[in-house]
């Protein structure tokens, strides 16, 4: 017999039955699969939130990856926020998820440490929502661990239901799923319920279904750093539609469903392969060129 | 799959397969090897000879080879601790064939005592390895369980000889492959167990007569 997939609708109908939080709920049954306290899984958690701030930390002194193709753009986007002259279009709090989102991610292809959630390619999206969150609502690290948690409910339903590496199902698969990761542990750590905790993850495939996965030279910078940074905005917008007690006419393992069968459908060379999309763009193709002959 | 496979593993950066899965993969061939090497030939593949440097992938396979875990953050620097240590090493490329895996490596290697092995293995995704040859004996080898591989003669009897020799020992058998090679009547078999072998059980059956070698290999987590 074939097990039944994990179902995000499933649980957000079961915690409201019960007349749990989506964290209350997540936090139950994670322990339960992990055969520990619910004390344990949140200071696992804890855990990896210190090494998701040093990450930050480590990405805002402006590192530079190893090939030389990035980096120092967080730290750039930080320094012109501190200007007076700075077009601050967005907002402080979107400003901040794209500063904390882009600086993991420049860690990241600068070989620091991070926390792979979901991967490292997507390494920027959930930093980038929880401390912006974090430094404008005063969110305790309790309430982040409690918010991982339900981001880590999220991708055990997309990693069962699609996948979440864009060699599998392209970029809406890697940071399109952290994005909706961190847009339904948004709306619970900021007070949601379970059905907007769907409506969150739902909107967020809305809006990148399709992203196909093209890094320059088959190395997590180009277009990556920048996608981890829209990636952590796509997580507020939907977060914030969704505590707005709007809704989302695709419930979300359907969303899920949705960006599996884009990503089936989408052609190997947009699948990490550097076959397509900004990989294969004249200046991609000369700057590869030049340093593959230097490898 | 749990929580913790999707918030996690920490790691150093920039690529599960090309850092991550390489630094498991240095580990693995280390542990096949039985110690820490002293020389160390790599020969990359594909597309770990084409990214090597920009996904760190050279500083990931010998820090992997030093024992090192792939969350360790001197990896950037892997080169320069090898040369302290007296690790001798090289890279160069070398194309094993359309049919081999992209990240795919072949190393060389020398331990302190002379004994050399042969290995060649691949990053497969999220970090995962397979090992698929070892001293040109095909194998398939995940570093996810501790695992005996034995060389042994392809004659009758000799798998169970050795399955009732762990069995009397109390040791669980997780899986087993048998894998024939075509070299001399010889065959490999890959066993994996729930837990690690000790030293005492693995010399019971290397004194099994049909047995050519025999080698516990540690798990790498
Ligand atoms: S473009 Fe590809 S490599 Fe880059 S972050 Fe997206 S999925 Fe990962």
């Amino acid at each position: 017999m074939k097990k039944d997939k994990l179902s995000l609708n499933g649980w957000i109908a079961e915690a409201e039955a019960q007349g749990k939080s989506m964290q209350e709920f997540l936090l139950e049954y994670n322990s339960k699969e992990l055969e520990c306290s619910e004390e344990e899984l949140l200071s696992k958690m804890e855990a990896m939130l210190v090494v998701i701030e040093d990450s930050i930390k480590f990405g805002l002194t402006g590192v530079r990856s190893h090939s030389g193709l990035t980096g120092g753009d967080a730290k750039r986007l930080l320094e012109a926020s501190e200007q007076k002259q700075f077009n601050n279009i967005l907002g402080d709090k979107a400003k901040d998820a794209m500063v904390y989102a882009m600086a993991v991610s420049e860690a990241n292809a600068a070989m620091g440490r991070i926390v792979a959630a979901p991967t490292a390619g997507a390494s920027g999206v959930l930093p980038g929502v929880f401390f912006a969150l974090k430094k404008h609502y005063g969110l305790s690290s309790k309430v982040l661990a409690e918010g991982l948690v339900v981001a880590g409910g999220i991708g055990l339903v997309i990693a069962d239901r699609a996948s979440l590496a864009g060699a599998t199902g392209g970029c809406q698969a890697e940071c399109g799923s952290a994005a909706a990761m961190a847009a339904g542990a948004a709306v619970s750590m900021l007070g949601g319920t379970p059905a907007q905790v769907g409506h969150a993850v739902s909107i967020v495939f809305k809006n990148v279904l399709g992203l196909v996965c093209d890094p320059v030279a088959g190395l997590v910078e180009v277009p990556c750093i920048k996608r981890n940074g829209a990636c952590a905005l796509q997580a507020l917008a939907a977060a914030e539609l969704a505590l707005a007690g709007i809704s989302s006419f695709i419930p979300a393992d359907e969303a899920i469903d949705a960006m599996k069968s884009v990503g089936d459908l989408l052609p190997c060379a947009l699948k990490e392969t550097a076959g397509g999309g900004m990989a294969s763009s004249p200046t991609a193709l000369a700057w590869a060129k030049k340093y593959f002959a230097k490898e | 799959m749990n929580i913790i496979d999707i918030i996690g593993p920490v790691m150093i950066g920039p690529s599960s397969s090309h850092t991550a899965g390489a630094v498991r993969l240095g580990l693995l061939a280390a542990g096949i090897l039985g110690s820490a090497p002293v020389r160390a030939e790599i020969h990359l593949h594909g597309s770990f000879a084409e990214t090597h440097k920009g996904h760190g992938t050279d500083m990931a396979l010998l820090a992997g080879l030093m024992g090192w875990l792939p969350d360790d953050a001197r990896i950037p620097e892997a080169d320069r601790y090898a040369a302290e240590a007296g690790l001798e090493y090289s890279f160069a490329k070398v194309d094993l064939g359309s049919l081999t895996h992209p990240n795919t490596a072949l190393f060389k290697l020398t331990a302190a005592d002379g004994s050399r092995c042969e290995i060649i293995g691949a990053s497969v995704g999220g970090g995962q390895v397979l090992v698929n040859s070892i001293d040109g004996f095909p194998v398939e080898l995940t570093g996810k369980l501790p695992a005996i591989l034995t060389v042994h003669e392809d004659k009758r009897g000799i798998i169970a000889l050795v399955t009732s020799t762990l069995a009397n020992a109390g040791v669980n058998v997780a899986t087993m492959r048998v894998f024939r090679s075509n070299k001399g009547g010889l065959a490999s078999m890959v066993i994996e167990c729930d837990e690690a072998v000790p030293q005492g059980i693995i010399n019971l059956i290397a004194a099994l007569q049909q047995i050519h070698s025999v080698r516990f290999i540690a798990s790498v987590a």
